[in-house]
């Protein structure tokens, strides 16, 4: 049985390394001073749709992003590590996107994509931490969901059983095909990069890059179809210009505060149950802990 | 996320070397076979960024994987049980990342399901992965042994062993024996004809590197009544087919991830490789000579990490209200530490590249004959590569253990300790100059370039380089030396007497070898001025050291044999 599998997958600023010049004065992140790189649990969810393939020969595994022309870097990374090829969703419009307008337009490309039997992405991005593009793409595709996926124990051509990595414990439970899967970062890591597949895909480019190739590897570029990544505009997946980029995207960033820790007072007991007892309800009422 | 190549700009430094165009060029018969595989370099420019980044995924798993499960695997170590070894859970992972990387038979051709990687690129990926696990080196690096398969085999054995290798299956090469040691011409193992024409191998293999490996090259007696090397040939064993048991592993002091066994083998079939009585004499001296590499490229892994280790703790530590790394004492162990690894991974790399050089020219040789200059540079080449084997070899691991005992010093009483890595460091190192040849046996084959002109030619060579301006006081310290060197050899020659000979053979070596590790970093010097400090270091660490050679030749009277007998 061979699937088609989808994968979301993100460009993101590295914010493991922040240095000092990693936020601009007005409180937005300084894309230029941080290295961009692959979402880290996308990189889980990718591993997760290669085993897929792996186990079952025939399987196409896609990459799909949205973002600058250069997170054409994101579908080569993938390419690299066992994916067959990609598509980044990139045009002006798209812009300034929210959760909101950036679902929108992913579940609008998937629309265009078409015969698609899974789809699998990362629990969330480390530059927002929201953990909504995900399930709003499946709420959009009308499809079931799957969060916190730790582990796709089996699929077959009509459902897939997943194990979900959850607060207190593991749930694993089956959901009918087509849906959405995102993983965290508890799951297996990705497999590396493989020296024979990078020196075979290196040149893939995508259409804003073909421009910077010289004539020799832009030839070889053309002859080829497999080292061609797909360039997707707001027109050609018949997105509604105002759900997206910034007319479609309600959230507002009012303003962005660095936040510090420090103890204000603080509290002495007795060396008593009671007293030990009755901190322990109070933390628990104001969910410090529980 | 540590990537042991990128944070390490010296290996891009030796990746770059002006002979490299040459070999390249070689290697891929002028990029030609670009047209056939789509993964095939199109020019110069293009092969060495494939290097490149092939080597970024090296640096990266050794740094993200191989390099944090050193120490579990050092603990946990390979178990056997009925007759089959279970590595360490750090090792299968390891392994199990570089397969999917695709980082096993790098060296192989294409057809074979290669990365058609010379050996100077190669033994790089070696020198990272010793750095981040001296005993995985091992196991990864038994994927040479597929290069005598390769040389040796017939196109038959070639299509059905190397993919596998290339896959992914791991080899290991069975030769010593309990009384077949240093002197493998003692080897026992009986290779029996059969009716069928096939063979069939009886008898015990002991201090076997990866005993229970996939695909076996085994050393074995095929000449019933024979005693000598004229009787041994090579065999390809295969586990599918079973007949060989592991009976136990060794308990060793270092790289205790790699497994050490001893093999029974009982009927077990198997396959010659070429023809009968040239096992010892032909390939296994060809197998040694790319394992010596190998463990050159180890031992300079290992200095390297000695030396990292060090250096963090110098700087870390504080004593008397400073940095240890600011007192004299301690500042001079670490800058001679940093020129020993510097000068033997000069010497790696200059070994490898004229292996890479001659294997290149034997290869093109199994297509089309050779020019006669063609043969003529392939045999000036191979001497030269034979010629630095065993100085890289022999020198190399030399240096490493000495980088590994300094690493412990800088560390105090806590290096003594189990709870930092250089204890484990220094366990690892100290098997480099023992296996495949020990120092000793190194000196013997080197003594051979001395007496004959090998490294003298080449030092004349190195001589001749333009050097600039700034750095000429330092080269003519370096023809003193040589000077010296042409002196202690002639002193020894006009002696005449064997056994004189091979008593001062080890000096001669080293005055000769050092000399070439000076040359080398000059050179080094003169391309990157990253390593003035390293050459000016060096330098003054061996014009003392080849005075004191110089000296106690000088002083010693052949009569004076005698007290040094037993």
């Amino acid at each position: 049985m061979s699937l088609n599998i989808i994968v979301l997958a993100k460009q993101v600023p590295d914010t493991r390394n922040v240095g000092k010049d990693a936020m601009k004065a007005d409180g937005t992140i300084n894309r230029a001073a941080l290295p961009a790189i692959f979402n880290p649990e996308d990189l889980n969810a990718l591993e997760q749709a290669l085993r897929i393939k792996d186990a079952n020969p025939g399987s196409t595994v896609t990459v799909l992003t949205m973002g600058l022309p250069r997170a054409a870097e994101v579908v080569r990374e993938a390419i690299f590590r066992g994916a067959d090829g990609g598509i980044v969703l990139t045009d002006r419009p798209f812009g300034g996107a929210d959760t909101l307008a950036t679902s929108y337009s992913l579940a609008q490309a998937v629309k265009k994509f078409g015969n698609y039997d899974i789809i699998l992405g990362g629990r969330q991005a480390i530059d927002g931490d929201t953990a909504q593009v995900g399930p709003q793409i499946a709420e959009k595709l009308g499809i079931p969901q799957v969060t916190y996926a730790e582990e796709i124990i089996d699929i077959d051509g009509k459902s897939v059983t997943v194990k979900r990595r959850l607060e207190h414990g593991v749930e694993t439970v089956k959901a009918p095909l087509p849906c959405v899967v995102t993983v965290n970062g508890s799951a297996a890591d990705c497999r590396p990069r493989n020296a024979m597949r990078l020196m075979k895909y290196k040149y893939a480019s995508s259409p804003s890059e073909k421009g910077n190739l010289s004539e020799e590897v832009k030839a070889i570029v053309d002859a080829r179809p497999e080292l061609n990544i797909q360039e997707w505009g707001a027109a050609f997946v018949e997105a509604d210009p105002q759900q997206i980029g910034l007319p479609g995207s309600p959230t507002k960033v009012k303003s962005v505060e660095n936040v510090v820790f420090t103890a204000k007072e603080s509290l002495r007991l007795d060396n008593n149950d009671e007293q030990i007892e009755n901190l322990i309800k109070e933390l628990i009422a104001n969910h410090t802990i529980g | 996320m540590a990537n042991f190549y990128t944070d390490n700009p010296d290996l891009k430094h030796h990746l770059t070397h002006p002979m490299m165009q040459k070999i390249v060029a070689l290697k891929e018969r002028d990029y030609s076979q670009a047209k056939e595989f789509d993964y095939a370099p199109l020019n110069y420019e293009d092969a060495i960024d494939n290097y490149d980044r092939v080597l970024q995924i090296v640096g990266e798993l050794c740094g993200d994987i191989i390099a944090p499960n050193a120490e579990g695997v050092d603990h946990e170590g390979p178990t056997v049980k009925d007759g089959r070894v279970t590595y360490a859970s750090g090792t299968q992972t390891n392994l199990e990342a570089c397969r999917k990387a695709g980082l096993m038979g790098m060296a192989m051709p294409r057809r074979f399901g290669g990365l058609n990687f010379p050996i100077t690129p190669y033994i790089m990926a070696a020198d990272i992965v010793s750095r981040a696990d001296t005993g995985f080196e091992n196991l990864w690096g038994l994927q040479d042994c597929a290069e005598t398969l390769y040389e040796f085999g017939d196109d038959d054995q070639r299509s059905r062993f190397i993919p596998r290798v290339c896959q992914g299956e791991t080899m290991s090469m069975d030769l010593t024996e309990p009384d077949a040691g240093s002197d493998l011409q003692s080897v026992m193992l009986k290779a029996t004809k059969k009716e069928d024409g096939t063979w069939v191998l009886n008898g015990v293999k002991r201090f076997i590197t990866n005993g229970d490996s996939d695909i076996h090259l085994v050393l074995a007696r095929s000449e019933e009544g024979t005693k000598d090397g004229r009787g041994l040939s090579m065999f390809i064993y295969d586990k599918r087919n079973g007949g060989v048991n592991v009976r136990r592993i060794e308990n060793k002091m270092g790289i205790k991830g790699s497994p050490t066994c001893e093999l029974v083998y009982k009927n077990a079939p198997a396959e010659l490789v070429g023809e009968t009585r040239r096992g010892l004499i032909k390939y296994v001296m060809a197998l040694m000579n790319g394992a010596r590499l190998g463990i050159a490229a180890q031992s300079v892994g290992v200095s390297e990490i000695a030396y990292r280790e060090a250096l963090a703790y110098a700087k870390d530590r504080k004593q008397f209200g400073k940095a240890i790394i600011e007192f004299p004492a301690v500042a001079e162990i670490l800058s001679v530490m940093k020129a020993k690894l510097d000068a033997s991974r000069s010497l790696l790399y200059e070994c490898a590249r004229y292996v890479d050089l001659y294997k290149v020219y034997e290869d093109i040789a199994r297509e089309r004959p050779l020019t006669a200059e063609e043969r003529q540079e392939m045999k000036k080449y191979n001497k030269i590569a034979d010629g630095l084997t065993p100085l890289a070899k022999g020198l190399g691991s030399e240096y490493c253990n000495q980088n590994a005992y300094d690493c412990i010093q800088i560390h105090g009483g806590s290096g003594f300790m189990k709870d930092y890595a250089c204890e484990r460091i220094y366990r690892d190192a100290r098997i480099t100059s023992i296996y495949e040849g020990t120092t000793q046996l190194q000196v013997v084959a080197a003594i051979r370039h001395v007496l004959s002109g090998t490294y003298a030619t080449l030092i004349e060579a190195y001589a001749a380089e333009e050097t600039k301006a700034e750095l000429q006081g330092v080269k003519d310290v370096l023809a003193n030396m040589a000077e010296k060197f042409i002196a202690a050899v002639a002193a020894v020659k006009e002696v005449n007497v064997q056994e004189y000979t091979d008593f001062m053979a080890r000096r001669l070596v080293e005055m000769g070898g050092f000399t070439i590790m000076g040359y080398l970093l000059l050179s080094d010097a003169n391309r990157n001025e990253g390593f003035v400090k390293s050459l000016n270091v060096y330098v003054k660490l061996i014009q003392a050291e080849i005075d004191k050679h110089a000296d106690f030749i000088a002083n010693f009277k052949p009569e004076q044999l005698e007290y040094y007998k037993y």
